[in-house]
């Protein structure tokens, strides 16, 4: 088990790999974001995305599966306030299989919750050509080691 | 015609609300976020949200859910009066993202957003790029969730 102690600055943490299926991607966007460029080969291929592609908010979504399949599962993680930041840079296209990691910026114990810290981290995302599709900065609240015995 | 012709800078629009049920809650969360808080009421009690709540890009994702369907509503509308609706892409992200409460289940989500600048880009021309405040407010009148989302604009 991770605990806040284990996030020293500087870690840098895999994200699962993850293939991205059509089937997916259109399953997604058919309930959350039902634009054409995402639901349709031919009208992705017709858009500025070059394809048909993930919506922004599934490749979020895929990267929070990829974040606790690759470190958050075996971690104290209690969740997490915001994101600062998080950038689409590259569509992510049918057949992509991307991957990543998660790095710790910085990290402190919460004064207004004992045995909770913050640990800010910046996340990548990148295809199978090594390009980063989506990078973003989120701190996530995580339990200290030297408290676990408070909050069992 | 241009967004900002639409939609003055700090005017407000509702765009929807969605009822987030337990069983969404659930269904979102084994695929995106297994978080014992997000996929188990029973474990949620012993985490700081204390019970079942929804996934942070679920609330995200419900936005767009309803900016989707607003959006599509609007150009028809526009169309049906002989105007041409301002012609958006893609976005390149968002900024200032803030979870600021829960979304338990049972609770209704009403999601608005607002222009707040629009300016040309000078990389592309005949490209906009516009910001906006996204919100989503539960049924109690809290802000559950606040983000700065762009999109682009074409001539």
């Amino acid at each position: 088990m991770l605990y806040f102690e284990d996030f020293p600055q500087g870690r840098s943490l895999p994200l699962a790999p993850k293939l991205v299926t059509a089937d997916e991607m259109v399953e997604f966007a058919a309930e959350f974001d039902p634009q054409p460029m995402h639901l349709d080969e031919a009208a992705g291929k017709a858009s500025i995305l070059g394809g048909l592609s993930a919506s922004g908010w599934h490749t979020a979504s895929m990267f929070m599966r990829m974040m606790f399949d690759g470190w958050l599962s075996s971690s104290s993680s209690e969740g997490s306030p915001g994101i600062e930041f998080m950038e689409w840079k590259k569509p992510v296209l049918a057949g992509d299989t991307l991957s990543g990691r998660s790095t710790v910026l910085e990290s402190r114990p919460l004064r207004s919750r004992p045995g909770i810290g913050i640990v800010k981290f910046l996340h990548e995302v990148e295809n199978q050509r090594g390009e980063i599709v989506m990078r973003g900065e989120n701190p996530i609240m995580m339990r200290l080691r030297d408290a676990r015995e408070d909050a069992a | 015609m241009r967004l900002i012709e639409l939609s003055p800078p700090g005017k407000k629009i509702i765009t929807g609300t969605l009822l987030f049920t337990a069983e969404d809650i659930v269904l979102y969360a084994k695929k995106f976020d297994p978080q014992p808080f997000h996929v188990d009421a029973e474990a949620a009690k012993n985490y700081v949200f204390g019970a079942l709540c929804a996934s942070g890009w679920h609330t995200c994702a419900g936005w767009m859910k309803t900016y989707v369907a607003y959006w599509k509503a609007e150009v028809a509308r526009l169309e049906s009066e002989g105007i041409t609706a301002p012609k958006l892409g893609p976005s390149a992200g968002f900024k200032r993202l803030q979870w600021l409460k829960p979304v338990y289940a049972g609770d209704s989500i009403t999601y608005s957003v607002a222009l707040t600048e629009s300016r040309p880009l000078t990389s592309r021309p005949g490209t906009w790029i516009n910001m906006t405040v996204c919100d989503g407010v539960n049924q109690h009148g809290d802000v559950v969730m606040r983000y700065v989302g762009t999109v682009l604009e074409f001539a």
